[in-house]
């Protein structure tokens, strides 16, 4: 039996979320108030003792991301959200943007306190300008009550600041080191680490980037004296991770799930399955930058190590259910067409890359490709995973790649001609 | 539609005291160009960047006019090309394409005369191919200034849609 849970979205529906005094009226800010009583040490290894993994996609051990931001030394630091998910029918963020802003805001105050972060920049993609006015207002009611600015709640010296910043239509900008250069008021392209984030970020300062689903589980966890959370899951894998389901399904939507509830209780349970009868062909986990594989996927349990063992990541996740009506060919051309458009062009490996793949998927769905053909993509493939400058470059080719594997008939053609 | 060069864009005294709001608006920091670029180009008929705007952007700011060019042509959300007042930007990820959103695109084209990338006669709609923007339970859909619109699998939604703007 497939069942949501409430952890990560208890606040949904259940305050104003354009009046502070409705979310204190819940007990907003309540875990805040907790945080300043503990040392920041502990914070992180509460986190860590959770196992909570970076929830944009990369899943980053975060008890350790902040410990480790907190060891780094420097009078100023910062902090970022990065609230710019891009990758296709990614769409958690948005929910808890438009659904919990004021627990988002205190997610991150709390990091602020346990990195010892003096600054906050949220960096929103343009898409969901939308929600814009949802976070102005947060964050001055917050900045009036006295829950942002200096001396927070009587704490002397815990100052932090949150700044509102906007994308504009770059995907790279999800890439940390794009969005600290778009965050300075410069074009989002990305560069080389070392020097790492962490170190030196935003404006050569040191930094802690997180996702907007990793900040919002902090508080819900300082409160979380019952350990609800921590009797989900288990293994690597413990708690509830927000799904956004699309593409070929009944209900498309966000789902908070338990980790361990299988792939088929979250597309044909929470989903609702696959319109009209027609046949599953295919399921891209993560967004257009996870591979894919087929229906032996379902009966797996939706976690981190179980997932992997299938061949497929959680990614930022996302979960892209595609039917019979599409080939794999087509998908496949589809997924090249965003990446192509969404190269920045700066490094020679995606640029080229992504151009090439283009026109080699194009020579196969025209019936002319040939082996040697494939083996050429299968080629660029892992060259640009292995040489591209950021992490775009780098996960281009997953769907690709991965559908050599699983489906090898559409790539099964004769020799030269 | 002509294709006659565009009349040169005059940048009036209402429109620079709505660009300094703009820019109070974001502390003149020149770190918030991005934010200030897509709010001034709201702020402008054709959904756009004029150049004598860019010049007076990087005067006030200051910032230099070559940070503002960078900006406008690596960032897709932004244009120094005129556009239209509802510049309808149609999904075009794989999410909406497997929810038909080659139909959808198909329509529009045929409503609005247009093809993708012109602009209709009254300077109104212009139609836009965009990447995935997040509304994938919603898919297929469209994105009008900011706002989502969907699902539109129907010809006769897309049809109100358009005279919601007429």
């Amino acid at each position: 039996m497939s069942s949501e849970v409430r952890f990560i979205t208890k606040n949904f529906g259940k305050y104003d979320p354009m009046s502070i005094d409705s979310y204190l009226s819940i007990g907003g800010f309540s875990a805040l108030k907790r945080a300043v009583t503990m040392d920041g040490e502990d914070i992180a290894s509460l986190v860590g003792r959770a196992k909570v993994k970076g929830r944009g996609g990369a899943a980053y051990d975060m008890g350790r991301k902040w410990s480790q931001a907190r060891a780094v030394k420097g009078d100023h630091k910062l902090q970022i959200c990065n609230a710019d998910e891009g990758e296709p029918c990614t769409f958690k963020d948005r929910e808890i943007i438009k659904n919990d802003p004021f627990n988002l805001i205190e997610g991150m105050i709390i990091g602020g306190y346990t990195v010892k972060a003096q600054d906050g920049y949220l960096y929103m993609r343009e898409e969901y300008r939308h929600l814009r006015p949802l976070l102005q207002n947060a964050i001055r009611q917050a900045e009036e009550r006295g829950f942002l600015g200096d001396n927070i709640l009587g704490v002397e010296g815990f100052n932090y600041h949150i700044h509102l910043y906007s994308g504009a239509g770059a995907y790279v900008c999800g890439e940390g080191t794009a969005l600290i250069r778009s965050s300075e008021g410069k074009a989002g392209r990305p560069r080389m680490k070392p020097p790492f984030i962490k170190v030196s970020g935003a404006f050569a300062l040191p930094t802690c980037v997180n996702n907007v689903e990793s900040f919002a589980i902090v508080p819900h966890l300082l409160l979380d004296d019952a350990g609800f959370y921590m009797s989900y899951g288990g293994g690597e894998s413990v708690g509830t991770k927000l799904v956004s389901v699309g593409g070929n399904v009944r209900n498309p939507g966000v789902f908070e799930i338990p980790f361990g509830t299988t792939v088929r209780e979250i597309i044909y349970g929470l989903a609702q399955g696959i319109p009209s009868g027609h046949a599953l062909r295919l399921i891209q986990f993560g967004g257009a930058s996870g591979k894919i594989t087929d229906g032996r996927i379902l009966d797996v349990p939706y976690t981190y190590d179980d997932l992997k063992k299938a061949g497929v990541t959680v990614g930022s996740g996302a979960i892209l259910v595609i039917d019979a009506r599409t080939s794999v060919l087509d998908f496949l051309r589809m997924n090249q067409a965003f990446f192509s458009h969404e190269s920045c062009g700066q490094c020679t490996p995606c640029r080229e890359g992504n151009l090439h793949q283009k026109l080699l998927l194009e020579k196969l769905a025209r019936g002319e490709a040939t082996s040697e053909d494939v083996a050429m993509m299968k080629k660029i493939g892992k060259i640009m995973s292995l040489s591209s400058l950021c992490g775009l470059g780098e996960t281009a080719q997953s769907a690709l790649l991965s559908a050599m594997e699983v489906f090898p008939d559409t790539f099964a053609v004769g020799g030269a001609k | 539609m002509s294709n006659e060069p565009h009349a040169a864009f005059t940048l009036s005294e209402g429109l620079k005291r709505e660009i300094d709001a703009v820019m109070d608006a974001h502390d003149h920091d020149a770190t918030q160009i991005v934010g200030i670029l897509l709010d001034v180009q709201d702020a402008i008929e054709q959904q756009y960047v004029p150049e004598p705007v860019a010049f007076y952007i990087a005067e006030t700011l200051p910032v230099k006019v070559s940070i503002i060019y960078d900006c406008l042509t690596f960032y897709s959300a932004l244009s120094d090309k005129p556009r239209a007042k509802y510049p309808v930007q149609v999904c075009r990820s794989v999410v909406c394409k497997v929810n038909e959103s080659d139909s959808l695109l198909s329509t529009l084209k045929k409503l609005l005369n247009i093809d993708v990338g012109e602009v209709t006669y009254d300077g109104r709609f212009t139609l836009e191919e965009v990447p995935c923007f997040g509304a994938c339970d919603k898919a297929p859909a469209v994105r009008i200034n900011g706002q989502v619109y969907g699902p539109l699998d129907r010809p006769e939604k897309v049809q109100a849609l358009l005279a919601e703007f007429m």
